[in-house]
């Protein structure tokens, strides 16, 4: 569903991604793991063409997104669905028009469908009773699941779900969790699930591709990168501070930097 | 001095540079906003409702500043025709004064504090939120949904506030002139009538509309390109009133000067 090859990236003359290249298989639910900051919603961010590579190819269903018009563009967006880290509700709508904005904007259902398709959705996150309230009523872990919520109304062939385990109670998480792997077995969907959280992604994903430093360090199912004998892979997925992969942004010596004193 | 000079120089050429940078950058969006322009045609409800928006934000305050101003122009036009012994010219004299230059200056002026702060802050916080980029995501064009109602809705607005401003500045006058003053109340009326011409209303309804596409492309504009930060909003909002009043005040000499 997803090729990816040779990607390169930079953002204000930093490398994100130098010669990246990664696979995502139709109807299976594939993970993007790695450390803070190495561009992981950068990823998801060029694969729905908010952004364009400056070198290498992306292609979705076939067709390279970069180069796609405008229309064409669109019509791709319309069957994805991306959950965003950081929800993105829509701040003057209420719960329930938000969830309904995409069906509202793109198709012509009767209102009585409308209802009926957006309750049905919010029922399955828990939230059907909240459905009067605006964003900013919402908790943080609310919001994330009306905005999942929002990203499965239009039954997208393609789900994008960055970090969808980030502030979630015990029970909302195992709800998400069995809601992804549903839309999965149920429905056909193609999953792409963006996480650091090593535990819970190895219970859903089909694959994984360790990212850091711009490049694939590491791929596999859940249990292959358990048992991998890769020491990058094995400090990510052990959680170690001190290993090949850098927990540290990147910067001068520590020593060096605090003894001259800040010039 | 000499080097003092030439870095002064350098920084008048970084200046110009990012000036020509900045208006490359408006053309470029007013491009985007035209291509998105159908979107929004098609749903007139949401211009509509930016309209309302706009009148309801600035009314009360439009409403307030216009007739103090039309108060103000009574007294000044009081004392200055009643030296002239020409005391029944009050009305015409602050016809005049509103409709062609004080109504479309100072609305725009107050639009651009009032509404075109609050249209700013509004999108630049979608941009911050990603509620912009979720809309693309979408397969929305949130140029179409947010940029262009928004604009046009502001479009719509300044003519008609500055309608209202002059209405009420008229009041104003009156009530000094009239009521305070003793002018007399036909002639106030009677003399307006006489020496304002169609020409001066056009003048005043160009000015307002040139205005208010000026007040509201930059408000739209600096919400849309602001940086998606708390502090990158707020100085977006300072821009646009900066922004706006110079550009206005600018506008204004060119237009009048253009039409005398
Ligand atoms: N607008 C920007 N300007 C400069 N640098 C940026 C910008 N956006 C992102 N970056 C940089 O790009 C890198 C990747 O960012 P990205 O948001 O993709 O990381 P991420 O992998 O999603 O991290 P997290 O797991 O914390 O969400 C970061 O190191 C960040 O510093
Ligand atoms: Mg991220």
């Amino acid at each position: 569903m997803i090729e990816v090859d040779g990607l390169r990236y930079s953002i204000a003359g930093r490398m994100i991604f130098d010669g990246l290249s990664l696979r995502v298989p139709r109807g299976k639910i594939t993970a993007f793991m790695g450390p803070s900051g190495t561009g992981k919603t950068t990823l998801l961010r060029l694969i729905t063409g908010q952004i364009r590579p400056a070198a290498g190819r992306i292609l979705v269903d076939g067709q390279e997104v970069a180069t796609l018009t405008r229309p064409a563009l669109f019509a791709l967006r319309r069957r994805m669905g991306m959950l965003f880290q950081n929800s993105a509700l829509l701040t003057d709508y209420t719960v329930f028009e938000n969830v309904a904005f995409p069906l509202r904007e793109h198709t012509r259902l009767p209102e009585r469908l409308v209802r009926t398709v957006v309750l049905t959705k919010l029922h399955t996150v828990g939230l059907r009773g909240a459905a009067r309230l605006m964003p900013s009523e919402l908790s943080g872990g609310m919001a994330r699941r009306v905005a999942l919520a929002r990203a499965m109304v239009l039954d997208p062939d393609l789900l994008l779900y960055d970090e969808p385990f980030s502030g979630l109670d015990p029970i909302s998480m195992g709800m998400v969790l069995r809601l992804i792997r549903a839309n999965n077995d149920v429905l056909g969907v193609t999953s792409v699930v963006v996480s650091h959280d090593v535990e819970e992604i190895s219970r859903i994903a089909d694959y994984c591709y360790v990212v850091s430093g711009g490049k694939i360090i590491g791929a596999g199912t859940p249990v292959e990168l358990q048992q991998s004998d890769s020491p990058l892979v094995r400090q990510f997925m052990s959680g170690e501070a001190d290993g090949p992969v850098p927990f540290h942004y990147p910067a001068r010596p520590y020593r060096e930097e605090l003894l001259d004193g800040g010039a | 001095m000499a080097a003092r000079s030439r870095g002064t120089l350098r920084q008048v050429v970084r200046r110009l540079g990012d000036g020509v940078r900045k208006l490359g950058a408006v053309m470029y969006f007013l491009a985007g906003m035209l291509r998105a322009m159908p979107y929004a045609v098609r749903r007139p409800a949401l211009v509509w409702r930016q309209v309302h928006n706009a009148g309801v934000l600035s009314l009360v305050i439009i409403m307030t500043s216009g007739f103090f101003v039309g108060m103000v122009i009574g007294l000044q036009g009081y004392d200055a025709f009643s030296r002239l012994r020409q005391e029944d010219l009050l009305g015409a004299g602050a016809a005049l004064t509103l409709l062609k230059e004080l109504g479309p200056v100072v609305t725009a002026l107050l639009f651009a504090g009032r509404a075109g702060t609050a249209l700013t802050a509004e999108i630049g916080l979608m941009r911050a939120t990603d509620q912009l980029s979720a809309m693309e995501v979408m397969a929305i064009d949130p140029m179409g949904r947010i940029a262009v109602p928004r604009f046009l809705g502001g479009v719509v607005s300044v003519p008609l506030l500055t309608a209202v401003f002059n209405s009420v500045g008229i009041l104003g006058a009156y009530f000094v002139g009239v009521q305070l003053m003793g002018v007399d109340n036909g002639a106030f009326w009677s003399q307006m009538q006489e020496y304002v011409e169609t020409g001066d209303v056009w003048e005043g309804v160009l000015k307002s509309i040139v205005f208010g596409i000026t007040a509201s492309l930059v408000a739209v504009f600096e919400g849309y390109t602001s940086e998606r930060t708390a502090e990158g909003v707020g100085l977006a909002t300072t821009r646009t009133v900066v922004v706006t009043s110079v550009l206005v005040l600018i506008l204004d000499y060119m237009i009048t000067a253009f039409l005398l």
